[in-house]
């Protein structure tokens, strides 16, 4: 299972004079199981690339295989391919719109064909898995917390139980539990079940925390592609195109300017005190908080 | 007096079936001191659900107060006379800047709240001129705001409520939705407009990075205040904010465990210049 990019180009409005290069000779491998974080700043082409992803608009020139096969073939299968690689939109708690949360999961795998049986079963499920309080399954969406609302539609998508997950910053507006709810559930699902995760997101710090790999988008061009410490080794290059390192990247950094022989490839705040903690205290490496076990080190 | 005076606020949402019974009541506001001098910039920190955005409507006599009372600028906002002259002290920015921009042009946008109040042509040419450069989006006022940026936008939106000429501002959550460039041009533009033109600022916000330049904080959790003062005061006690769903910035975050751990680091730490000197006094 896997998704390659071939030399994606997307001009919007071609031929008018609104006319934007929103991609640019894109090429890129989404292997099975990985964890990506997608960032750029506001019009970096994020969300026209990952709309590329399950088929939703088609590039300009280019091509896209989905396991080996052209998505662009006329007898390709769009619908298979939207069934098996979910796209939770920015906001996605608009676009609830069933009378209650358990008809608003379930629409989705009715729509892929399942029996009402069926669909009912992987609603019970996905909301299960999203962890929300069963007396509210048969209770209006639109009575919730953003939050909540939020992980009903993410369980929409759950529900058809797709192999890559695509969440276009769903975090924006959440307060720091509402944050963290929707990215232990992701993370969580991508543990658990394997699923392909692949986040846009403006929070360097968030991604630093979660993802295996990073993808720097800047004018529709891939600028980056690897792991978060090599990626934030590029701190400058990344201030210049509106993004900015996490900050106990900078922190790390000005340590070393000062003389202090510290990691300035800590792009976590628990990687940043187990090398502050073997400097200051020449304690060894492996000493580490429990509640911060579940970062990523480099 | 206080410009925002609060006391023993108490607001509730009453939710009725269709013949008017009551099926359930939320105090969304419980029993709120408050006091705001004028020319402070005041943030008010708590996640979804806290009351903040309750308390900032009362201020903007969007809500009543159930019980207790609210004087803005020395005006009690539960008087049926005085709702016009508190909008007017006291003007408001919401979170999603596109549900509040209603012209087709910059320039007439901003225009639009004080042609409203019936201020003189030339006076509003002046008011809007003025608000643009007082946000630094003057250079915008011909152009259409469904081409701006989030951050631009919503500039925008705190220029059309400065054309008010408000003593005071409340923004809720008016960087929710933005980008870090956004956001960063944003609380920018409150704090010239506190800085230079005296305008006092109530930021609602559950972004901890935002406060650090505020002159005094509330946290609130439930409809109560539960902690209150500068920031220094209220990111010492990280322990405490968590336990309120809130999260102190990395930097905090990292000084409060390296003092944990046993290293000699100072309580409150709010900015990276501090913990480097911090650390290197350490060091030696």
């Amino acid at each position: 299972m896997s998704l390659i990019l071939d030399k994606i180009n997307y001009v919007y409005s071609e031929g008018t004079a609104y006319q934007i290069q929103a991609l640019k000779d894109v090429n890129l491998e989404i292997r099975d199981g990985q964890f990506i974080g997608v960032i750029g700043h506001t019009g970096s082409g994020k969300s026209t690339l990952i709309q590329h992803l399950n088929g939703l608009v088609k590039a300009t020139s280019g091509t896209i295989y989905f396991n080996g096969q052209d998505i662009y073939d006329e007898d390709f299968d769009l619908r298979e391919l939207r069934n098996r690689v979910g796209l939770v939109f920015q906001y996605p708690e608009h676009q609830l719109f069933e009378t209650t949360i358990f008809d608003d999961v379930s629409f989705g795998p009715k729509n892929q064909g399942l029996s009402k049986e069926e669909a009912g079963l992987r609603a019970f499920e996905a909301l299960r898995s999203v962890g929300l309080p069963e007396e509210l399954y048969y209770q209006s969406p639109f009575d919730l917390s953003g939050g909540q609302k939020r992980r009903v539609a993410i369980a929409g998508v759950l529900a058809m139980k797709p192999e890559v997950l695509i969440l276009d910053e769903p975090t924006a507006g959440l307060d720091p539990a509402g944050r963290d709810e929707i990215l232990d559930l992701v993370a969580r699902m991508h543990k658990e079940k394997g699923i392909t995760v692949i986040l846009v997101s403006h929070s360097m710090e968030d991604v630093a925390k979660y993802v295996e790999r990073i993808i720097v988008m800047n004018h529709g061009q891939v600028m980056f592609d690897n792991t978060p410490c090599e990626v934030f080794k590029h701190y400058k290059e990344l201030e210049q195109i509106g993004l900015a390192a996490p900050q106990v990247t900078y922190l790390m950094h000005e340590l070393k300017e000062k003389g202090l022989n510290v990691n300035t490839e800590a792009t976590t705040v628990a990687e940043a005190r187990e090398s502050l903690l073997e400097v200051l205290l020449g304690r060894e490496p492996n000493h580490r908080g429990s509640n911060l076990e579940e970062e990523n080190l480099c | 007096m206080g410009i925002i005076k609060a006391k023993q606020l108490v607001h509730e949402y009453i939710r009725r079936d269709e013949e008017g019974n009551v099926e359930s009541i939320q105090t969304a506001l419980d029993h709120i001191d408050l006091d705001v001098q004028p020319g402070q910039f005041i943030a008010i920190l708590g996640h979804n659900g806290s009351g903040k955005s309750t308390l900032a409507k009362h201020i903007n006599a969007l809500l009543a107060p159930t019980e207790g009372s609210l004087w803005v600028d020395g005006k009690d906002v539960t008087q049926e006379e005085n709702i016009l002259p508190v909008r007017k002290t006291a003007g408001m920015v919401f979170q999603n800047p596109d549900n509040q921009i209603i012209a087709s042009v910059v320039e007439e946008d901003v225009g639009f709240g004080p042609e409203n109040i019936g201020v003189p042509t030339d006076e509003i040419w002046q008011r809007v001129e003025e608000s643009l450069k007082s946000v630094g989006m003057l250079q915008y006022r011909h152009h259409s705001p469904n081409k701006l940026s989030g951050g631009q936008k919503q500039r925008v939106a705190i220029a059309g409520v400065m054309a008010m000429e408000p003593k005071c501002i409340v923004l809720d959550e008016p960087t929710a939705m933005l980008d870090p460039n956004g956001r960063k041009e944003v609380l920018h533009a409150a704090h010239e407009l506190n800085q230079k033109k005296g305008v006092t600022i109530l930021l609602i916000t559950h972004y901890m990075e935002e406060v650090v330049d505020a002159d005094y904080v509330y946290v609130m959790d439930k409809g109560h205040v539960v902690m209150q003062g500068t920031p220094r005061e209220i990111f010492s006690q990280v322990g405490t904010l968590k336990e309120h769903g809130l999260d102190v910035p990395q930097i905090t975050l990292l000084a409060d465990l390296l003092r944990q751990s046993g290293l000699d680091i100072p309580l409150g730490v709010l900015t990276r210049e501090e913990l480097v000197d911090a650390i290197m006094k350490i060091a030696g």
